[in-house]
């Protein structure tokens, strides 16, 4: 039988020794940088005062828990799925809904819109991912062009669209993420390293490379590149499970929301987790983070039915946004950056902004 | 074997571990700087730090049509 050729100071031990002493260095090495916080860097920034938001559009129609939502670059369409199995495409200005599938499972957890506008993505209990073109005849029956692309052997939790309609990426509960061609349902690169179920994804912008960040039941945020399916950063800080992670706006650091409570900052140059959003009072998990454009804000929507706005440099709360009465279970910003929309178990989801700029 | 097994996952983590300790990294203080550089850059075109006008705002609250 051929076996590996194990070098003699390659025994388990030797190596299990070596791997504490790695990463007692990582810990060294980032330990010596951490010459200062980021809300001290922040201290003479101006401070962000008063802050109210309004909700604009309530859109009503999912039978059951929304689960999951993304905005199509188009800035008015929305795609949101829900427990009940049901997808819906709105027009956010309109709050009319354009499409509807029914998936042939329940627990729809992930869906996302196409680049293109031209279809959308979703999954869950069904261990798939599959995409959908929307047709422009409303009376087509959706589901019959229906295309499976994705297969994992646990629920599909997250998908993006990569920068084309061509390519996706999906996480799961089988601890792996992956990327699919949608044409061929090929499978192009698988990435392992998660000990536990995959909960979120997000892509780097795109200016940023290749890139993409996870988070997990393992407590761990990795960041990978696409190409060669490697872990090239992780980032073990949280208490409990990673619901959600966005990447900052320049692409150098990226945002989490986990079970603990907490949101947490992480810088990709440093190394490090620079900043902690977190309160006392605030006790349930956050399960969707977002920036604003510039990302000084972070949306954080909460198991307390609430949505908290941070100042991200500072490290402090500007607004508390209550209006939804279950938990807050998704969040994204639209593409333009003037609102924000917000879907929850109360079956609803509800678009923010900022009010009126007087002058 | 679950022996090698074991040898082959732990050579991984060793490779993995050997990899992430060997990269290069700058000072928080320096990472921090540019985070908040980018936010003040980008600030004025951030319509959630400015509010936007009612004319411009593509959710302002829609007016309800009343017959004269």
């Amino acid at each position: 039988m051929a076996t590996q050729e194990v070098q003699p100071n390659e025994t388990l031990t030797n190596l299990k020794a070596e791997s504490d002493t790695l990463k007692t260095k990582l810990e060294d090495e980032r330990a010596k940088l951490h010459d200062v916080e980021l809300h001290q860097v922040a201290e003479k920034v101006d401070g962000l005062g008063q802050f109210i938001m309004k909700t604009r559009r309530t859109l009503k129609g999912h039978g059951n828990k929304v689960l999951c939502m993304d905005w199509c670059k188009d800035k008015r369409r929305i795609v949101s799925s829900s427990q009940d199995g049901k997808v819906i495409v709105w027009d956010a200005f309109t709050t009319n809904k354009e499409h509807a599938v029914t998936m042939p499972c329940t627990w729809v957890m992930a869906c996302a819109y196409a680049p293109s506008g031209c279809a959308v993505a979703c999954g869950g209990l069904d261990n798939k991912c599959s995409v959908y073109p929307l047709s422009l005849d409303k009376n087509e029956n959706l589901a019959a062009k229906k295309k499976s692309v994705a297969m994992h052997t646990n629920y599909l939790s997250a998908c993006s669209f990569t920068n084309s309609d061509m390519q996706i990426l999906t996480s799961s509960g089988d601890g792996t993420c992956a990327l699919w061609d949608v044409e061929s349902g090929q499978l192009l690169q698988s990435f392992h390293g998660h000990a536990a179920d995959v909960l979120c994804l997000d892509l780097a912008p795109s200016e940023t490379g290749n890139t993409f960040v996870s988070g997990g039941c393992d407590k761990k945020a990795n960041v990978w590149d696409m190409r060669s399916g490697q872990c090239i950063q992780s980032f073990e800080t949280h208490e409990s499970d990673i619901n959600s992670v966005r990447y900052y706006p320049s692409g150098d650091a990226f945002a989490s929301g986990s079970d603990d409570a907490t949101c947490r900052l992480y810088d990709l140059r440093a190394d490090r987790e620079v900043a902690i959003y977190s309160k006392e009072s605030i006790i349930f998990g956050a399960s969707s983070v977002d920036f604003s454009l510039s990302g000084r804000l972070l949306f954080g929507g909460y198991n307390d039915y609430t949505i908290n706005v941070w100042d991200v440099l500072k490290g402090t709360r500007v607004s508390i946004l209550f209006g939804h009465e279950n938990r807050v279970s998704t969040l994204r910003l639209s593409p333009d950056g003037t609102a924000f929309c917000s879907g929850s178990w109360d079956h609803t989801l509800r678009v923010r902004d900022r009010g009126y700029h007087l002058g | 074997m679950s022996g090698s097994s074991n040898l082959v996952a732990m050579k991984k983590i060793v490779q993995q571990l050997r990899f992430e300790a060997s990269i290069n990294r700058v000072k928080v203080s320096q990472a921090a700087a540019d985070l908040q550089q980018f936010c003040m850059q980008n600030a004025l075109q951030d319509p959630l730090l400015t509010g936007v006008s009612s004319s411009t705002n593509p959710f302002r609250p829609q007016k309800v049509c009343s017959f004269l």
